[in-house]
Parts: structure tokens; C-alpha cells; sequence
């Protein structure tokens, strides 16, 4: 295999000269330069797919904002992370988020340790813009340890890239489309019938709200323990 | 503030919600003999009015939007004040009230009236006195313009004292350096 021979770039980010190597992201560059852009399915550790949007950026030129946890650095882009549109355009997405299912928090074991709510308080955004839908999903307990509550779930595809890609077990995935997307575990099965899932845990670890949780632990108990991926990833040498 | 020529009339109303966010209210105790030299309640479960009086400063109200009842007075308190603060995670987002939307109000009132029931002589569902239920439960802002939102479940007192004393002196505040949503 030819590799890629890396390069430095040379670009703008709010008019200010960054430069990174041509395999980095926009938002890598950006953080390696104090500049903050909002996330909230990039989990430091993991492969960045760029579903949920926060991270969106105006790139001059181009008529659609772009996720900046994918997009790899180009020479003499002039990039802007934080134009009155891009801030409209992320509270509706977060309006979104919380108009597709149920976020009830005053029930939530994640309430207090939930990054969606962490993100409403970031970007100020004080009501939903959008009507609620009132979907409701059944929630799936049947495993021991863990339950699957897909109304809480944002669709940020985090539990199913730490199975994947630090388990190794990939015992999760995504099934539907739309709004009615769903986590599931192999063939849509319940937890508990899952061949695959070791029960390891990391899923529920890495997931930003309520979706998956431990059972029997009450909110003031709940421990994420979201940087343990980037440790593992870290151990391996892989980074 | 010592000289403010005019009292805010402020009223307050508890629609769809469990009252927690009118304890916080009173939860603010010392405090309150702080705020109420500057304001005149005009309308609240803690004074006796009937009817929604006109020109009012500020509504503050707790609780979602859960029957024609409450559709017609958030109309009307709309029509009659200045500014409504919307008070608690109920009023912005539906909250505990909104979760029976999952299953709908029929469903609702079959349980509490039909399969939980021990006595119900008349076979029905409440339709007199009592408003009729909404379809959905809705945050006030999707039926009228809401002018300050003030988050929490209960919303604490100090968010509402620092709230109510920021509007009194007629100032701006960040509302989440003292609350959240679920907090």
C-alpha cells in the first residue's frame, strides 16, 4: 500500500492563521489551537462519523456547513466556527435532538452527568424551536446489568463504535431509518440474547445521556466513564 | 431600587406542574421581605383573585399546557401582561406532565377512571367542572410568546430571587449561572 505522504497546511480559522498536517481534521487543528467548536458524538479515542452536527463549520465557498470532527484540512480554506448562522443552524439541530424522543431528566439516572443537557447550557438554547414528537420506544432491561432506554437516545453511534472498535465485539448497530432509528443489540434481539456482547460495559461508559445505563444505580451514583477510552486506545499505542 | 416610583404588578399561576415551582417561590423566605416592597401580587395561588386582572407587569408561570382551560388562560395572560416567565422544566418543556403524551390522554383516563378504579357508579369519564384534556400536553411557548425562561425541577429560589431582582432593577442576568434543565 502507497501511504499518503503528510503534509503541512496552511489555513484560516476565524481569520487567524492555523497550520496542521494534511491528515488532521478541522477540529483537531482547531482544538491543537485553542479554538473551541461544540461536540457531542466525537469521543476522544474513537473513529469521528459526524452524526450528530454539533460541530458544524462554515467553510468560504461552500453553500452547507460542515462537520468539522470529519473534515481533514485543506490548504487556504477560510473556515468559521462561530457565525450567527452556524450558532442558529446548531441550537435548531440541539432543538431537534430534543423534540425526537423523550428527554425527561427529572427521571433520568443521567440527570446532572448528561452532555445533551451540558449542551443546551453551552449554547443557551432556553426552549425547543421545534414541537415535540412524543415518540415513544419500548425500553429494553433485559440484560442483568445494563438497560437500553432508546427514548433517551440521541443516535451519536458512540456505544456502537467503542464495541466495535475498542471491544472488538461489535455486538451493537443501528436498525431503522429516520425517526425511528434505533441501538440494537445483534440481530435486534433483547441485551440479554446477545451472542456477541461481552457485557464489558463500555457502551454504557461512553454514552453521553441516558440511553444506556447501569440498573440499579441511583442519579448521584452514576459514573460515565468516558476517558477510560482514550486510556485504553493509549495502552494499545495506538495514539 | 429605594426609589422605584411604581410597583411591579406581578401575578403568578399554577397550571399543569406539581406546585414545587410556587414552594421555591416561598422557599426564598427572608428573601422574599427583600423583593416584596417592590412588587404587588395581583393574581396567584397565595392571594385571593377570581379573575385575571388586566395590565399586569410580569406572570410568572409554572406548569405545562395540559386543557382547553389552560389554553384559554395562557391566552388571556398573555393578552393581559407585559412580560410571562415561563418557571420550571413543565412550563419550558413539558417535563413529568408531558410523559403521559407517550401514551396518550384516552389511555390516561382509562387507567384512572376504568382500570385502577375501585368505585365509578357512573361508568364516564369527568366532563363537567372539570376541564377536558388536551390531546398533548404542550410548553407554554408553543402557544403563546414567552418572554424568560427559567429552567429546573423544581426551579430553585435563588435562580427565581436573582431572576425577579434582575427584573426589579432592570438589569440582565445568565439564568444558568443559578440553574439548568433537571436540576
Amino acid at each position: 500500500m502507497i501511504r499518503e505522504k503528510v503534509r503541512v497546511k496552511t489555513f484560516k480559522i476565524n481569520g487567524v492563521d492555523v497550520t496542521g498536517q494534511s491528515n488532521q481534521t478541522i477540529l483537531e487543528v482547531a482544538r491543537d489551537n485553542g479554538i473551541e467548536i461544540p461536540t457531542l458524538c466525537h469521543l476522544e479515542g474513537l473513529s469521528c462519523v459526524g452524526s450528530c452536527r454539533m460541530c458544524i463549520v462554515e467553510i468560504k465557498g461552500s453553500r452547507e456547513p460542515t462537520p468539522a470532527c470529519t473534515a481533514k484540512i485543506k490548504e487556504g480554506i477560510e473556515v468559521t466556527t462561530n457565525s450567527s448562522k452556524i450558532e442558529a443552524t446548531r441550537k435548531m439541530i440541539l432543538s431537534m435532538m430534543f423534540s425526537e424522543r423523550t428527554h425527561t431528566c427529572s427521571t433520568c439516572v443521567a440527570n446532572g452527568d448528561c452532555e445533551l443537557q451540558n449542551k443546551s447550557v453551552e449554547l443557551e438554547l432556553q426552549h425547543s424551536q421545534v414541537p415535540y414528537l412524543n415518540k415513544r420506544f419500548e425500553i429494553d432491561a433485559s440484560h442483568k446489568n445494563f438497560v437500553n432506554d432508546p427514548n433517551r437516545c440521541i443516535l451519536c453511534t458512540r456505544c456502537i463504535r467503542v464495541c466495535d472498535e475498542i471491544e472488538g465485539a461489535h455486538a451493537l448497530d443501528l436498525a431503522g431509518r429516520g425517526l425511528s432509528t434505533r441501538i440494537i443489540h445483534d440481530m435486534d434481539e433483547p441485551w440479554a440474547d446477545s451472542q456477541s456482547c461481552t457485557s464489558c460495559g463500555k457502551c454504557v461508559y461512553v454514552c453521553p445521556t441516558g440511553a444506556l445505563y447501569e440498573k440499579d444505580v441511583s442519579e448521584e451514583e452514576v459514573i460515565k466513564k468516558r476517558g477510560i477510552i482514550l486510556e485504553l486506545v493509549k495502552n494499545r499505542g495506538k495514539y | 431600587m429605594e426609589n422605584s416610583p411604581k410597583k411591579l404588578r406581578l401575578a403568578t399561576i399554577w397550571l399543569d406542574g406539581c406546585s414545587g415551582c410556587h414552594m421555591s417561590i416561598l422557599d426564598m423566605d427572608e428573601k422574599l421581605l427583600e423583593i416584596t416592597p417592590f412588587i404587588d401580587v395581583v393574581f396567584s395561588p397565595y392571594v385571593d383573585a377570581k379573575e385575571f386582572p388586566p395590565n399586569v407587569d410580569l406572570t410568572i408561570v409554572e406548569g405545562a399546557l395540559s386543557t382547553d382551560h389552560d389554553i384559554a388562560i395562557i391566552k388571556k395572560i398573555r393578552e393581559n401582561s407585559k412580560l410571562i416567565l415561563a418557571l420550571g422544566d413543565c412550563a419550558i418543556t413539558g417535563n413529568i406532565s408531558a410523559m403521559k403524551n407517550l401514551f396518550g390522554s384516552d389511555a390516561v383516563l382509562q387507567k384512572g377512571y376504568f382500570d385502577l378504579a375501585d368505585i365509578n357508579e357512573s361508568k364516564k369519564y369527568p366532563s363537567q367542572i372539570v376541564p377536558k384534556l388536551l390531546d398533548k400536553v404542550l410548553p407554554l411557548h408553543e402557544v403563546v410568546k414567552v418572554d424568560y425562561f427559567l429552567p429546573g425541577c423544581p426551579a430553585p429560589y435563588k435562580a427565581i430571587y436573582e431572576m425577579l431582582k434582575a427584573l426589579i432593577e432592570g438589569r440582565e442576568i445568565n439564568i444558568y449561572e443559578y440553574t439548568r434543565f433537571g436540576k
